[in-house]
């Protein structure tokens, strides 16, 4: 095929005329080797945030999960019935509101709410800055409830000590099948709702084995936040954490 | 959507590494096992450098093949997903590569 005109026959003439002067030296251009992170930017500053809760003795928590899928609620009741035992401030995210943070006041605990307004992710340079204006105590515990989303959060390391997925019986069994990438990112799924299992469809098999496809080695803990269920095992996986 | 996230990142930090000079070309590597999509980064790619020292210039994606070791059975795999196991039944793989989300390298004038 003819390169220039596409059409199938090779070696014809193309006359070009030529009714303006284009000079064809080109600018010089060099190239610059890179060879970095895109996101090192945000890896810097969790690392950063890492070594400022590490000099604390502050763990970090990272709670990921889809809109409704009772991180909150789980928050609540954690933060409740550790009350006494161990300090314990929050970061909430959430688009817009401070309705979260409202209920975490409730509890007694400090709380920064930050708004990432159109941002579909925390990043760390935003709970640095929430960090600095928690200011919380040492020893103890720094939970930070992300955006509500199964995709972006995955992506961004905040400083955390490790990253927990909070699904729910009410989501279905695939989710861990249709969003590979979060449920691969974290190393405990709490499975929440489990007081609902009477009344929905949920095969608990075919998460569990859809979930050990992405992720063969993390925690599942079976709770309910509203009744209290399973909490114990989560409180214990807490405290391993930190010691 | 974190792609817009990520777009702009790849935009200042090539901004700030021509330091001064105007950037023609830019060159990712994404791999297949990243949760980033390349034409997401595409689209937004023009938006985010229109004001940029980094304005017109071209994206090269450079896509990156998974391959893995399956740590059930030594084998040696290459992955076009992250929902991918073994021949053997095992899933319980160590990712070689795939994973990347790097900036390369810049044409600059």
């Amino acid at each position: 095929m003819c390169d220039h005109c596409g059409c199938s026959t090779e070696g014809h003439e193309h006359v070009h005329e030529h009714t303006h002067e284009h000079p064809h030296e080109h600018e010089t251009s060099r190239t610059v080797r890179i060879e970095q992170d895109i996101l090192a930017r945000n890896n810097r500053q969790a690392e950063w945030n890492r070594g400022w809760l590490a000099s604390r003795r502050l763990v970090a928590l990272n709670l990921v999960g889809s809109p409704g899928s009772g991180k909150t609620t789980v928050l609540e009741r954690t933060l409740k019935e550790l009350d006494g035992q161990m300090n314990a401030a929050v970061i909430e995210g959430d688009q817009a509101t401070d309705r979260d943070a409202a209920r975490i006041r409730a509890t007694g605990r400090p709380v920064v709410q930050i708004a990432t307004g159109t941002g579909c992710h925390l990043d760390a340079r935003m709970v640095k800055g929430a960090l600095e204006k928690l200011d919380p105590q040492p020893d103890g515990l720094v939970f930070v409830e992300n955006v509500g989303n199964l995709v972006c959060p995955a992506l961004f390391d905040l400083g955390e000590q490790a990253k927990v997925l909070i699904a729910s019986v009410t989501e279905g069994e695939d989710k861990p099948a249709k969003y590979p990438h979060m449920f691969a990112a974290v190393q405990v799924v709490l499975l929440n709702k489990i007081d609902l299992l009477p009344h929905v469809s949920f095969e608990m098999d075919a998460f569990l084995g859809f979930l050990r496809q992405v992720n063969p080695r993390v925690r599942v803990i079976a709770v309910s936040g509203a009744t209290g269920a399973g909490m114990l095992e989560w409180y214990e996986c807490i405290r391993a954490s930190i010691h | 959507m974190h792609e817009l996230a990520v777009t702009r990142e790849i935009v200042d930090v090539a901004a700030e590494k021509a330091e001064g000079a105007r950037v023609r070309r830019v060159v990712i590597e994404i791999g297949r096992l990243t949760p980033v999509a390349p034409d997401c980064v595409r689209f937004y790619f023009e938006i985010c450098a229109a004001g940029t020292a980094v304005e017109g210039a071209e994206l090269e994606i450079r896509e990156i093949a998974g391959n893995a070791r399956c740590r059930a059975c030594e084998a040696s795999l290459e992955l076009a997903g992250p929902v991918e196991g073994c021949g053997c039944g095992s899933f319980d793989l160590e990712i070689l590569a795939g994973r990347e989300l790097r900036l390369m390298e810049l044409e600059v004038y």
